[in-house]
Order: structure tokens, then C-alpha cells, then sequence
């Protein structure tokens, strides 16, 4: 027999209606990274919830480096030297990074606080695994990276041999991914065991040793990741074939929809314009993609398109008409549909029943309220064919509230509702994050069948595989300003990542009016 | 409400979407809060005399069903400051301002009273439509000033309160013909200013209970099946998503935070405008500078109802229950106050309750899921959600 540090034999979890752990089995080797690959609501979270001792499984026993444990809460969880990163950091934003490692666990001497021991064992971990902080920084201050390593610090200060990183990559840049990767084999070399849980493919490939595939709670089978490839362990995952790339028919282009001139929005965050001057058509039957890095005025564009946010300077014709002071029911009315970046922000009413959320932009129509009375059982029959048409899927159809569906069901339903109310411009904003590949490739077929019917669409995406597959024009934005305009077809990764960096720019200008 | 149209139209779901209507667990996690809270005031009878907490803890219990009118009568305005609260508060507003409402509604329908003439029976139905009145103007400026300059609404309304009170007593006091002096007290009221009184004996019960109730059941309605009552609640759940679907964020508070003032307006004309039980006579209200405790004791019945507009009526009536009961306690030699302790012990049990009360009814949830599932397969999809 191998020489696991952890085995997790024959988990069963339940929750009320669900099984969320069915007999998984999952062994950890020493100085391994295993991956924990499913798609979202397979049951990954949950299984690591049950190692950290968050939730207590009906059935199965947890062996640590050959003992049975028995494991309440997470302090049982950290004597037994498991640590776990959440994907929502635990951390006091106005504590400083070094308050926060010793939090819990302060150093004392003479009855006061020592926080030069501290200080002294944090510059150590971090040279040691190459995790650059700086100990005296406000959490606040520093980067969603940076506040990722101090979480890896706090672990390593506890000196946890087992490390847990719930879907790490989630909120990270693409450069911040690359430096994490080789952070998370840096500890694997030192010899700590590290579990992760993702449903990103590359990364798995890139990092893992083995990986266990999880499918709506049943274990798939765990692979030695050398032996395998991406194809395989997405068909482990969704249980059918995925294609990565998605095909689409050549489509002629009709009139502009959108024509954006000059705009100019305001920064909230500081004093230059977040957005400048920014001119673009979009026209029917064409899928126009914003791309670029986070955080280069992408946000504060949508809003401003959306009526969320007021536009500072230029003008925006929506159908030919000026919506750029128009409400943001006036530009729906005129036939502007909106995908949200933030489905539990703005997009969705966590605590309203699934069919009052597919009505949120329609409920005032005639159609569903007659003299101010919302005329339910109208609610009823359109939710309950827009859930069988998109595959909504819930555990008690149009009266399930919300809050209780999984991501990709959310995300469906907003599709949904965006998709069928009447629209000329559907505006996506990083339709696809969070999902898994299943819902990812339903969402890019969505997007693609709406240029198809002749709808104008923008999209705003960070994945450069998004961007290039989906979209048939690309607009790239860096600080702001639109650098370049490039197609799909005559470009490359590597050109857009240098256009999406600021190193190269064309302004896009002639090629545009020469269309 | 859509639950119950739901088994109605499914029959078989019946008992199921009952036990995951959101009402159930707002029930049962009430009930809990009383039980709890009642017997956690009964220790502290104990502890106060033991040799009469029995006899006292009866009272509590009981007392408030031999003055049946009386207990009614002030559920009265505490019903419609409960409903100011739980209405601003569906809509993510604390109108802890009840009080300052509820005290110009009172002057306002004093007002009319005393200083207008109008003809028989109109006059005190105008009377009371003038406290609405009163009441809605001490709830529009905190509404204007939260929906124009994002002012907080907890700061403005409590201001109000003392504005209001401060205000309403000045000018009682520099009135001759609503205020007498000897007595240190508002006059007895015209008789056709009086609210018609129901004929419980020895009680001043009016019709103000019936209206308050009928207020109850209409905001009922009106949060469940319109579009207002949608757009209220969307924006209470989540204020940027309301934004998102372009309902008007801005109109919409300072229309709940009228409406929220006129409730307790109402609530200040029904107390007020009562005939008590002597011939003749008419409540009375003295000016000394104290904020109304009913406006108070709204945000407590509020609470208790779980801000349910049915839920406000039980949870007042219940209130004034136990207050009524509690008056008499000392009967067996305990202060009145027992029962203050009593109810805030109530109200403090109706947040604690919230997490007994998930594991409760998450337990009966799980049975009858269990059952349902084992009896049909027609919802496959249950397994496969999240």
C-alpha cells in the first residue's frame, strides 16, 4: 500500500433533497498537488468542507498519515495541520498583512503581543516559497494576489503540511494565475501535499499530479494527469464530449445597432477618466468583443452603456435613437438586453422564486399585470416555458427560490430572460465566468445563435480563448482607450496579449470606417 | 401569494409547498419566540415572588381575555405603527421614525377635531384621513432626504421624532380650545369627532381595529400581488438589481416612506379620536415631552410578525394581549413593568428563535421532501439541483 497523508474513504454527505457526496473516496499523497476537477454543484466544495471539518459526513471515515480522526471544525481541522484557502479570502481588511498571519495564534511574551517573533518567521516562510508580501501593508491596500498569499502564509505560519486552495485562480489576472502556479510547485517541492479545486482544464494540466473527477456527487475515478488529456478529463467531468472550439457560419453583417462616439466616463476610484473617448459601431449579425485586462475601464463602460452609470461626455445611438441620458427602462424598451458581470449583484434577486426573476425586466409589460396586479398565472406559464426551452434547471421548477440554484443555473435563467425579452443589442459582460465547460459552451452557442438571428452582440470578456473563438471583431482596451481593432481570423494570442498589455496599439480608426 | 397559488393548481404539492412557504417558518419561529419568552418571564416572576408567580403568570396568560375590548383597542395603534415599520422595512428602510409619525397623525386629527366644524358623521372620518395626512408628511422628509442626498433614514426619522413631539406639544399647549390647563390634558373630543365605538362595555374599542385590520390585509395585497408590492420587495432583496431592471429606485422610497407615515398617522388618529367609557368623555393625550411608546412598540410588533402584514396583526394583537394581562399582575403585588421584561424577552427570543426554528422546520421540511419524492418521480430534477 502507498503511503497516502490523507485518505478520505467512502464519503457520503447529504443535504435536504440532495446527495452531495456519494461514497467518494479520495487519497492524497505526500508532496502531491491532486486536483479536485467537477462542475459546479458536482460536490467538490462540499467534500473539502467535510476534510475542514465545516460540514460532518453521515458515512465514510477520514485517515490522516494512518490514524482515523474524527474531525468537528476547523481547529480540529488545523491541529491536524490542514489549511485551507477560500475562495473568498478570510481576512480583516484593516488589520495589516502581518496582523492577519498571526491572527489566532499571536505570539506572546510577557503577556504582550510579540510581533517581532512574528515579523522575523513571516520574511522567512516568504523567501522561502518565493511569496513576496510586505508585512506591514493594510489588507485593504494590496492586490486580490497579494491578499492570495498572505492566505498561503497564515497556512504555512500554522505550519499545515496539507493545503487546500478552493478554485485560487477564480479572481486572479492572468499573470497573477502564472505566478501562483509556480508558488503551489514550489510547495509541493517542499513537501507539502496540496489539494485544489477547479474546473479549469489548463491549470490542471499545467500543475496537477493527479486529479479525481467528481460528477453530480459520484466519483468519476482518479487519473495520474501525465496519462491523460484535456479532452479526457472534460469528458470525465460533463460525461459527454465538449468541443472547444465553436463553430459558426459566416454571416453578413446588417445595420448598426450600437454607435458609440466619444465617450468619456468618469473614474470612481480616481481622478482620470476611466474610460476615454471611446468611439465603435456595433452592427446586426456580429459579435463585437471588448477584451482587455481587468480593470481598464471595461466596468465603468458597461455601466455607463446600461444606464447604470452616467456618461461624462459623447453620445450613444441605440436603434438610431440618442439613449445617452435615456433610464435604464427606456433603453431596454428600445431594445438593449444586459447579461450582468455580477449575476448575484445585479443580475439576479437572490431571494425571489426563480419565475419572479425570469419576469425582472418584463413584469410591468401587459402581458404579465393588468391595472398594477401581477397576473401570476401568466408569470407561471412563461417561466415554466423558458425553463423547458434554456434547461433551467432547480430543485422545484418556477417557485424555487434563487438562491438555492447552482451558478450555471443561474446563469442560464438570466440568459434566459435577457435572450427572450425583445432586444436588437445584447449586451454580455464576462458572460461565462465561473462556469463550467458544459455551461460555458451552452453560453458561447447561446451568444452565437443570437448574431445568427440577426441581433447585434457585445461582449466584454478577460478570457483570451473567449475572444478569440466567439467574437467575429475584437476591440481591445487598455487604460481606457480602445488600442486596436483586430480580427479573429488574422490574429494571434500572443498579438492580442501584447495589444491587451499596452505594449502595441493601432487606433482601429481607418480599417473602421472603411467597413 | 404565488405558494399557494402553486397548490392550488398542484394539488399534490400541497402540503409540501406549505412547509417551504416562507410564512411557515416565520410562524413557527414566532410561536417559538412567544413560548421561550414566556417562560423565561415566568422565572423571572419567580425570582421577583415566588409565592405568587403562579397567580401572576395566569394573569399574563389569561388576564387580557376578560377585558377582550381593551385588548383590541390598543393593538390598535400599536398594529398600525408594526405595519409603518414592516412595510418601510420590505423595502430595506428602518423606520424607526414611527413614533414622530404617529404623534403628528395624532395632532393632525386632534386638529380637525377640535377646530373644525363639519357635519355629523363626516367629521371624524375626515379627522382620521387628516391624521393619514399628518403622519405621511413626517415620513415623506426622511423619505426625500434618504432618496435625493442618501441621507440615512435612521438619523433623519429619529430626529423626527423629537421635532414631531416637541412640536405637537408647543402647539397643544398654546391652543385654549384643545388644551385645558387645570387638567394638564387635551379636552374631551366633539361627539361627532369621536370613531363610532364597537359597544364593548367598558372599553374604549372603535371601529379604528376593523379599519386597521382591513389597512392590514389591503398592504397584504398589495405586497403580493402588484407590481408596487414587486418592485418594493425587489428593492428591499437587492437594491442594485431593482436598479438594474430599471425600476425607479429614487420614487419608490420616498412613496414607501409616505405611505410608511401615514400607517402610524392612522395609528395616532385611532387612538386618539376614541370614545372611552364613560358618557361623554373622549381619550385625552397630555403634553409632557415624553416620545410615543407606541411607535416603539411598532418596531417590536413588527419584528415579532416577521414584518408580514397578517403576521403585524396577530403579533399586535398578541402584544396587547399580554400587556392587558400584564397590567394586572398587580392584582398579586408585581409592577407592571414584569411585563415590559416579558415582551422584550419575547422580541429578543424572535431573532434567537430564527436558528431553532431552521432546525425545526428544516426537520418537517426533510420528512414530507422525503415522502413526496418516494410517492412520485414527476420531478426528476430534484436530485440534480445544486
Amino acid at each position: 500500500m502507498e503511503n497516502y497523508i490523507v485518505e478520505m474513504r467512502n464519503i457520503t454527505k447529504e443535504f435536504p433533497g440532495i446527495i452531495a457526496n456519494d461514497n467518494i473516496t479520495l487519497n492524497l499523497k505526500k508532496g502531491e498537488v491532486h486536483a479536485l476537477l467537477g462542475e459546479n454543484g458536482a460536490g467538490k466544495s462540499t467534500l473539502m468542507s467535510v476534510l475542514f471539518g465545516l460540514y460532518k459526513a453521515e458515512k465514510g471515515e477520514i485517515i490522516i498519515n494512518g490514524k482515523a480522526v474524527n474531525i468537528n471544525n476547523p481547529n480540529d481541522a488545523n491541529a491536524l495541520g490542514i489549511g485551507m484557502v477560500h475562495q473568498h479570502f478570510k481576512l480583516v481588511e484593516v488589520f495589516t498583512v502581518l496582523e492577519n498571519i498571526i491572527l489566532g495564534v499571536e505570539p506572546i511574551s510577557k503577556g504582550f503581543l510579540d510581533k517581532s517573533q512574528a515579523r522575523k518567521k513571516i520574511i522567512e516562510l516568504s523567501e522561502r516559497y518565493g511569496l513576496k508580501v510586505n508585512p506591514d501593508a493594510l489588507i485593504e491596500d494590496i492586490s486580490v494576489g497579494m491578499q492570495q498569499r498572505v492566505e498561503i502564509i497564515k497556512m504555512l505560519y500554522r505550519e499545515n503540511e496539507i493545503l487546500i486552495f478552493d478554485e485560487p485562480t477564480a479572481v486572479l489576472t492572468p499573470q497573477e494565475i502564472k505566478d501562483l502556479l509556480k508558488i503551489m510547485r514550489g510547495l509541493a517541492e517542499e513537501g507539502k501535499s496540496i489539494l485544489f479545486i477547479t474546473h479549469k482544464l489548463n491549470e490542471i494540466m499545467a500543475l496537477a499530479d493527479r486529479c479525481t473527477v467528481l460528477r453530480k456527487g459520484k466519483c468519476i475515478g482518479t487519473v495520474d494527469v501525465k496519462d491523460t488529456t484535456k479532452e479526457e478529463l472534460s469528458k470525465m467531468m460533463v460525461g459527454r464530449d465538449i468541443s472547444f472550439s465553436i463553430e459558426k457560419e459566416k454571416m453578413e453583417t446588417g445595420d448598426v445597432v450600437l454607435s458609440v462616439q466619444n465617450v468619456t466616463v468618469a473614474s470612481k476610484l480616481h481622478k482620470n477618466n476611466a474610460v476615454k473617448n471611446v468611439s465603435f459601431d456595433v452592427r446586426a449579425g456580429e459579435i463585437v468583443c471588448l477584451a482587455g485586462i481587468d480593470g481598464n475601464g471595461q466596468t465603468e463602460f458597461v455601466s455607463a452603456l446600461t444606464g447604470l452609470e452616467k456618461t461624462n461626455e459623447g453620445t450613444m445611438l441605440l436603434c438610431g435613437q440618442d439613449i445617452t441620458k435615456a433610464s435604464i427602462r427606456q433603453r431596454s424598451i428600445t431594445g438593449m438586453s444586459h447579461i450582468p458581470e455580477d449575476r448575484h449583484k445585479h443580475g439576479l434577486i437572490l431571494d425571489y422564486t426563480l419565475e419572479e426573476n425570469l419576469v425582472l425586466q418584463r413584469y410591468w409589460q401587459p402581458e404579465f399585470q393588468k391595472n398594477g396586479f401581477i397576473r401570476f398565472n401568466e408569470v407561471r406559464q412563461y417561466a415554466e416555458g423558458l425553463i423547458e426551452r434554456f434547461d433551467v434547471r432547480s430543485s422545484q421548477g418556477p417557485i424555487s427560490v434563487a438562491r438555492s440554484m447552482s451558478g450555471g443555473n443561474q446563469q442560464k435563467a438570466i440568459l434566459a430572460r435577457e435572450i427572450d425579452k425583445k432586444h436588437e443589442l445584447l449586451v454580455a459582460v464576462q458572460p461565462t465566468r465561473g462556469l463550467d465547460v458544459g455551461a460555458i459552451e451552452y453560453v458561447h452557442k447561446q451568444l452565437v445563435a443570437r448574431r445568427d438571428a440577426g441581433k447585434a452582440v457585445f461582449l466584454v470578456s478577460l478570457e483570451l480563448e473567449e475572444v478569440m473563438n466567439v467574437s467575429d471583431r475584437i476591440l481591445v482596451i487598455y487604460e481606457g482607450e480602445i488600442v486596436g481593432e483586430l480580427d479573429p481570423k488574422e490574429t494571434n494570442m500572443q498579438e492580442l496579449g501584447l495589444y491587451m498589455s499596452g505594449a502595441k496599439r493601432n487606433t482601429g480608426k481607418e480599417s473602421h470606417n472603411a467597413e | 401569494m404565488q405558494n399557494k397559488n402553486s397548490s392550488k393548481r398542484q394539488f399534490r404539492f400541497n402540503a409540501h409547498s406549505l412547509t417551504h412557504s416562507k410564512g411557515f417558518s416565520s410562524f413557527s419561529s414566532a410561536l417559538m419566540a412567544i413560548l421561550l419568552g414566556l417562560i423565561f418571564g415566568f422565572i423571572i416572576m419567580i425570582i421577583a415572588a415566588p409565592g405568587n408567580a403562579i397567580s401572576g403568570f395566569s394573569y399574563v396568560v389569561f388576564g387580557g381575555l376578560s377585558r377582550i375590548g381593551d385588548v383590541f383597542y390598543f393593538a390598535t395603534p400599536i398594529l398600525m405603527t408594526g405595519l409603518a415599520v414592516g412595510f418601510a422595512f420590505k423595502m430595506g428602510l428602518f423606520n424607526i421614525g414611527a413614533s414622530g409619525q404617529y404623534t403628528m397623525g395624532m395632532y393632525f386629527a386632534l386638529y380637525v377635531g377640535f377646530m373644525w366644524d363639519l357635519p355629523g358623521e363626516l367629521h371624524w372620518i375626515v379627522a382620521i384621513i387628516a391624521g393619514m395626512v399628518g403622519g405621511m408628511l413626517f415620513g415623506l422628509i426622511p423619505g426625500i432626504f434618504k432618496a435625493l442626498l442618501n441621507v440615512n433614514e435612521v438619523i433623519t426619522s429619529i430626529m423626527f421624532n423629537y421635532i414631531g413631539m416637541y412640536l405637537v406639544d408647543m402647539l397643544i399647549q398654546g391652543n385654549a380650545i384643545m388644551y385645558s390647563s387645570p387638567t394638564s390634558r387635551t379636552r374631551y373630543l366633539p361627539i361627532n369627532a369621536k370613531i363610532p365605538s364597537l359597544g364593548i362595555q367598558g372599553s374604549n374599542v372603535n371601529l379604528g381595529i376593523i379599519l386597521a385590520v382591513l389597512i392590514g390585509i389591503i398592504l397584504y395585497i398589495v405586497l403580493q400581488k402588484t407590481t408596487f408590492g414587486y418592485e418594493l420587495k425587489a428593492t428591499g432583496f437587492n437594491k442594485y438589481a431593482s436598479d438594474y431592471a430599471g425600476m425607479r429606485g429614487k420614487r419608490n422610497i420616498i412613496l414607501t416612506m409616505a405611505i410608511a407615515g401615514g400607517l402610524a398617522g392612522l395609528g395616532g388618529a385611532f387612538f386618539i379620536l376614541a370614545p372611552t367609557a364613560i358618557t361623554g368623555s373622549s381619550m385625552t393625550y397630555e403634553p409632557i415631552n415624553i416620545i410615543a411608546a407606541n411607535g416603539f412598540n411598532g418596531i417590536a410588533v413588527a419584528l415579532l410578525g416577521h414584518s408580514h402584514p397578517i403576521g403585524i396583526i396577530f403579533s399586535s394583537i398578541f402584544v396587547s394581549h399580554i400587556q392587558r394581562g400584564g397590567t394586572l399582575t398587580s392584582l398579586v403585588g408585581y409592577k407592571p413593568e414584569i411585563i415590559d421584561v416579558v415582551i422584550a424577552v419575547i422580541i429578543y427570543f424572535s431573532a434567537f428563535a430564527m436558528i431553532m426554528n431552521a432546525a425545526l422546520s428544516g426537520f418537517v421540511k426533510n420528512r414530507l421532501l422525503k415522502k413526496n419524492e418516494a410517492s412520485k418521480d414527476s420531478e426528476p430534477d430534484i436530485k440534480e439541483a445544486e
